[in-house]
């Protein structure tokens, strides 16, 4: 017992005079893009950490202690929200003690419900596969969404840390700037991909389709977060055979095979796209996010043709 | 559908504060968890006795045949800006109701601090406080068995503190009632039990992450009554059991959709010392060590398929020639087990699972055999690593 004291006192001790000192605004991103996002609009104002990397399915991500303690020390936590992360975030939320960043206040910023939300469910029923009630979370891939939650989350950057709002309003002016110019660059640049039909592997890409006016062929998943089967891959080839489509995109956290497989059997190519920034060398950030995903889509068009 | 921007300009005065609203509104999550068993033993698990160890009402091998598990209807929601709050509710196949965990949580104390009351599961180990629809295999180790009665739940009040450093350092300290096993008989007047818990964790590298506990629970009793053979078996005095824990999870790039791992062991030392009067005997002085220990790797080595085996063992000093025939008496018996298990879930909401037991903790060898399913409806909860 004596031993165990002196364990649990020395422990603690280290604890209390060992608090690593931030340089600034601490920020912990749910996503590689927020954390993307954050950086464009905070530079050195905000000290950043991210939850998890483009190889991890954000829906799927265990409320490890690292993350406890990160969200501990996070005066800003900057998240999907529309329930993507509700597998792991609210665990977080509870064990790491800190007021700031739990559901209603300023420190929790939730990109996806400063938006217009797409597929917001009539009924919600499991039977369906795992599907959001407050709609399809995946609000990255469009880039006009990303002005808007650019612009809510530099107000909110400013409410955090008032001392710093002159510079926040100077870099959110300078980033929507940067990204309007961008935007027409893109939008010029994927007109031939108007009113293609491809397949996706999960419903990650409505976001994207609904910008690009792109037609979704099918999806890979016979149902949200149910894993391809056989089956199901076999009437997909046929409705293919039917209504051909041009690619078969896939993330890069998502398993290749299925879209693979699928490729070969309909004579199209398998896209692997970044979905958020680090998810292809391109994807280094937000602006190569969209540079790469487009490069890689409109090269592809080119293949299949 | 055309888009429409809800916000504007990044001069707006007022920033929305726009955050989840949940798929009920105001109303709570409901949670519901099925489960069922069929078990195969060889000899009849109601005469079950670990030789050694006085055991609980819950701490037994299981059933034989069809049998429901334990289903548990969870309720919880944020009670108000500084509030938290939870019930669940467990209905044993017997039809026999409890109430598994009722309690408040603050969720803005700040400074990594958070305070729980209520009945809750407490925070030693590392098993103990996951609810046991999440556990790896259809029954608990035999150290938590043995010292736990499974698991322990009590009322009480928690405090728990979050250190505000890279490595993850969380202490924890609680005060119950001491009216679960291994307490009995709510000792000094219903707040004779305490403990005290560390947890340490961080990752390594993109892949792996690990936490390691250390825990103390200081049990009081007053006339605690255990089972045998021969009637109830009366304990009054004191039990502390110190909990080393231990676990480390794998996935490729830290991606658990195709493969993952996880590797978990905890070792319980527990000292007791009171009196201990066996079933129509007189009082005798107590005074024995005993631990334990279990050690589990499960792997997922596709989508949906895990793999697990479990290796537990304890071990318990002889208290001496006047146990002789009581609960106590180890008989010279060392109990050990072998799990082999296989489970296959069709959705992360639902689970069947088939497990072998090689199980040499009673008397006679039994070869054991189950086949659980374990299905949640309702609010999509958030585990704990």
């Amino acid at each position: 017992m004596k031993q165990i004291q002196a364990i649990f006192a020395v422990l603690l001790l280290t604890a209390v005079i060992a608090p690593v000192q931030a340089a600034g605004l601490n920020v912990f991103a749910c996503e590689p893009e927020w954390a993307a996002l954050t950086r464009e609009l905070a530079g050195d104002h905000a000290d950043i950490t991210t939850a998890t990397t483009a190889h991890q399915d954000p829906h799927h991500i265990q409320a490890r202690p690292s993350l406890i303690a990160r969200l501990r020390r996070a005066d800003l936590a900057v998240c999907t929200g529309a329930e993507l992360e509700i597998g792991w975030l609210p665990m977080l939320q509870r064990q790491s003690g800190n007021a700031a960043v739990q559901n209603g206040r300023p420190g929790l910023f939730e990109a996806a419900m400063q938006v217009d939300r797409l597929e917001v469910p009539e009924v919600s029923d499991r039977a369906m596969g795992d599907v959001h009630p407050e709609g399809n979370p995946h609000v990255q891939m469009d880039p006009r969404r990303i002005a808007t939650i650019a612009a809510a989350l530099t107000a909110r950057l400013k409410q955090i840390d008032p001392a710093h709002a002159a510079d926040y309003d100077t870099r959110g002016a300078d980033f929507a700037r940067r990204w309007q110019d961008a935007m027409a660059r893109w939008t010029d640049e994927a007109k031939p991909l108007h009113g293609v039909r491809i397949v996706v592997h999960h419903k990650s890409w409505v976001y994207l389709f609904d910008w690009l006016d792109i037609e979704e062929a099918g999806q890979l998943e016979p149902k949200p977060g149910v894993p391809p089967s056989a089956g199901h891959l076999s009437e997909l080839k046929q409705q293919l055979a039917a209504r051909p489509a041009k690619m078969v995109i896939y993330a890069a956290y998502q398993d290749s095979r299925a879209a693979e497989w699928l490729a070969r059997e309909a004579g199209i190519p398998a896209v692997k796209l970044p979905f958020t920034v680090g998810g292809t060398g391109g994807a280094g950030d937000l602006f190569g996010l969209y540079d790469d995903t487009l490069k890689r889509m409109l090269d592809a068009l080119h293949e299949s043709r | 559908m055309k888009y429409r921007p809800l916000l504007v300009a990044a001069a707006c005065a007022v920033p929305t504060l726009a955050t989840a609203a949940g798929s009920n509104a105001f109303n709570p999550d409901i949670a519901l968890i099925l489960s069922g068993t069929y078990g195969n033993f060889q000899h009849d698990p109601a005469a079950y006795a670990l030789p050694g160890f006085p055991l609980a009402d819950e701490a037994g091998p299981g059933d034989r045949g069809f049998s429901l598990g334990e289903s548990e209807l969870s309720v919880s929601a944020n009670i108000d800006p500084d509030w938290y709050g939870m019930l669940t509710y467990a209905i044993a196949g017997d039809d026999t109701a409890s109430v598994e965990n009722a309690f408040v949580q603050t969720t803005s104390l700040g400074h990594g601090l958070s305070v729980r009351a209520g009945r809750f599961f407490s925070g030693i180990g590392y098993l103990n406080e996951q609810h046991a629809h999440t556990w790896d295999f259809v029954d608990s180790p035999l150290p938590y068995r043995a010292f736990l009665n499974n698991q322990l739940g009590d009322d009480g009040v928690q405090l728990r503190w979050v250190a505000p450093t890279d490595l993850y350092s969380e202490f924890g300290a609680e005060w119950l009632r001491g009216d679960a096993f291994p307490a009995g008989g709510s000792a000094n007047n219903g707040r004779g039990t305490w403990s005290a818990f560390v947890h340490v964790g961080d990752d390594v590298g993109e892949g792996s992450s690990w936490r390691a506990g250390l825990s103390y629970l200081d049990a009081s009793s007053d006339a605690r009554t255990t089972a045998s053979a021969a009637g109830d078996d009366l304990f009054s005095g004191k039990n502390k059991l110190t909990v080393a824990d231990f676990v480390w999870k794998w996935a490729p790039e830290g991606n658990s959709y195709n493969h993952n791992f996880k590797l978990q062991a905890e070792y319980l030392h527990q000292s007791d010392s009171g009196d201990f009067t066996p079933a129509g005997g007189s009082a005798l002085p107590l005074s024995r060590k005993a631990d334990g220990w279990y050690v589990q790797g499960v792997y997922q080595f596709v989508h949906g398929w895990r793999v697990g085996l479990r290796q537990d063992r304890l071990q318990a000093d002889d208290p001496g020639a006047a146990f002789a025939g009581t609960a106590l008496d180890t008989q010279g018996h060392t109990p050990s087990r072998s799990s082999l298990m296989v489970d296959y879930s069709n959705s992360e909401f639902s689970r069947v699972r088939l497990q072998y037991n090689h199980d040499h903790s009673g008397n006679a060898t039994d070869n054991q055999w189950f086949l659980q399913y374990q299905m949640s409806l309702g609010a999509h909860g958030a585990h704990q690593f």
